[in-house]
């Protein structure tokens, strides 16, 4: 069998769009301005940020583009929405986050316990979703923000962001979702959806990394956590990062225009890989929603393996991909996602996570289906449980 | 502030090409430590005539470092006599892998707890005079197994 490179990790990160490459090229060393500056240097740049904000504001189906604020990355957004909404609200003390966000939600909130706030952490049912009467239950008269995450991380189970915000709009408490994974791949209407914050990333849709954007709807009292030249309506300072907002404009387009096809293929490859690994390995099974699933994710334990020996072996063999096993993070605990879904800590050191992207061929997955059972074997092989 | 660790040459030769692999079925000593959980089991086989280590083999479920380090960990006892096997600490594994990353150190401690295991085995059936630290070790080993359980 012929070795070849397969990056299934596109939920890590994606590489940057040759078209999104080209769209950035002039804002190097051309249109190189500061937005900020009252020079026509400064308006090109200007028209150019506005642009990308329009794109991406139409995305979302927001009401007005001045509701998206660009930030740094989507751990910056999803702090800004929790850290800025709770300090520009102090009347109510309650903040309630899924058991399966990512850790830049779960640590905001944190941060947020620590500075006298009451944190409610959901359950989720095995399959990694929020039960609705679990919320309704959960908000109360202090209870300011819910934040679910939309499309997951690690398992791709996505949640009915729909039911949630109606949810909450009609408890007077309001709704964010950290929509980092599904935002280009699933259809957001945010005054459909009765969204009230949400965080999108660039760097997952082929856009380039140090870019995201968090939408506030028109009217929420936010305040910043950066302080400084009072750029993006004085919600984040810092000088525009103009290429990387010309580029995530850019990536919006292209997902949106190619979603539907795009998608389509994308499912058709992951439930090949679905179902090709469980028909040809022993003892595992898929983690998360079967249907209401990122079209790009597989997520897979796989019985008394370690999922970093396994990544490695993999990886030496040319695929990437990632896991939820302890082994590979630096806190040495398992992914909290899959604890929360009900997995022991064993079956969570031996998951997989295959995230398949625009690049991903059906070549690719064949080559996966090939070397996963021989690498399986090897690594039960050493094991001392058979 | 440096961010990623990565393993030594030596580290990813073991982790792929584990030498010593596999079970001792007449083991004259056998050691298994870790547990599931943790995500790291280790177990050592022995095979001991006159006091010195003939024969040793190991079965690991863990990470690259939890194999590597067992793999070294039986190249490094082969031909000891038991009091040096004894002797051997983590620092020896460490430094034949040329170095572990930080938070792949616990690694190295639990080949030497299963080497030490495997050999209080073989003290143990024999009736040899076990040393007191050995004890004091063993004690430990069984008291946290029965804390964890054991998932196997």
């Amino acid at each position: 069998m012929k070795k070849r490179e397969v990056y299934l990790d596109y939920a890590a990160t994606t590489p940057v769009d040759p078209r999104v490459v080209k769209a950035m090229e002039p804002y190097f060393n051309q249109k190189f301005g500061n937005t900020m500056s009252l020079h026509s240097s400064g308006y090109k740049v200007s028209e150019a940020v506005e642009k990308s904000r329009e794109i991406i504001a139409k995305a979302l189906k927001a009401e007005d583009s001045e509701e998206i604020v660009f930030t740094g990355s989507a751990t910056e957004s999803n702090n800004l929405a929790l850290k800025g909404l709770a300090e520009a609200n102090p009347e109510k003390k309650k903040i309630i986050i899924s058991a399966i966000e990512h850790d830049c939600v779960r640590n905001s909130a944190f941060w947020l316990r620590r500075q006298g706030y009451k944190v409610m952490i959901l359950p989720v049912d095995k399959k990694g979703k929020v039960k609705m009467e679990d919320l309704k239950k959960e908000i109360d008269k202090d209870t300011l923000l819910v934040s679910i995450i939309h499309g997951s991380n690690e398992v791709g189970t996505i949640q009915d962001i729909g039911r949630i915000g109606e949810v909450c709009r009609k408890a007077g408490v309001y709704f964010h979702t950290d929509a980092s994974q599904s935002f280009g791949k699933i259809k957001i209407d945010v005054k459909a959806m009765k969204i009230d914050l949400l965080t999108a990333s660039s760097h997952k849709i082929y856009g380039p990394k140090g870019v995201a954007i968090l939408y506030v709807r028109d009217g929420i009292k936010i305040n910043p956590i950066l302080h400084g030249g009072g750029h993006e309506g004085g919600l984040r300072s810092s000088t525009a990062n103009v290429g990387a907002i010309v580029g995530m404009g850019r990536a919006v387009e292209i997902c949106d225009r190619e979603r539907e096809k795009e998608n389509k293929r994308l499912a058709g490859l992951r439930d090949k890989l679905i179902s090709g690994i469980l028909n040809s390995v022993d003892n595992c099974w898929l983690n998360g929603e079967e249907k209401e699933r990122l079209p790009n994710n597989v997520n897979i334990s796989f019985e008394k393996v370690e999922g970093e020996s396994l990544l490695m072996e993999l990886s030496n063999r040319g695929i990437m991909c990632s896991t939820g096993s302890a082994c590979s993070s630096n806190s040495l605990e398992p992914s909290h996602v899959l604890l929360a879904m009900g997995l022991n800590a064993p079956e969570a050191h031996g998951s997989l996570r295959f995230s398949l992207g625009r690049w991903t061929k059906e070549a690719d997955i064949n080559y996966v289906l090939e070397v996963l059972p021989i690498v399986i074997k090897k690594i039960r092989r050493i094991s001392p449980f058979k | 502030m440096r961010q990623q660790f990565s393993y030594s040459k030596k580290v990813l030769k073991h982790f792929r090409n584990p030498h010593n692999l596999g079970k001792i079925k007449d083991a004259d000593g056998v050691g298994e430590v870790g547990n599931l959980s943790c995500g790291d089991v280790m177990k050592l086989y022995l095979k001991v005539k006159d006091d010195v280590i003939l024969d040793v083999k190991f079965q690991t479920y863990g990470c690259a470092a939890a194999i590597a380090t067992s793999s070294i960990t039986t190249d490094l006892v082969k031909g000891k006599t038991i009091d040096e096997a004894l002797a051997m600490t983590n620092k020896e594994v460490i430094e034949s892998l040329d170095g572990l990353p930080p938070i792949k150190i616990h690694c190295s401690l639990l080949s030497v707890d299963a080497l030490n295991e495997a050999i209080y085995d073989y003290l143990n059936k024999n009736n040899k005079k076990i040393p007191e630290f050995l004890e004091k070790k063993h004690q430990r080993s069984v008291t946290l197994e029965k804390m964890e359980g054991h998932g196997a």
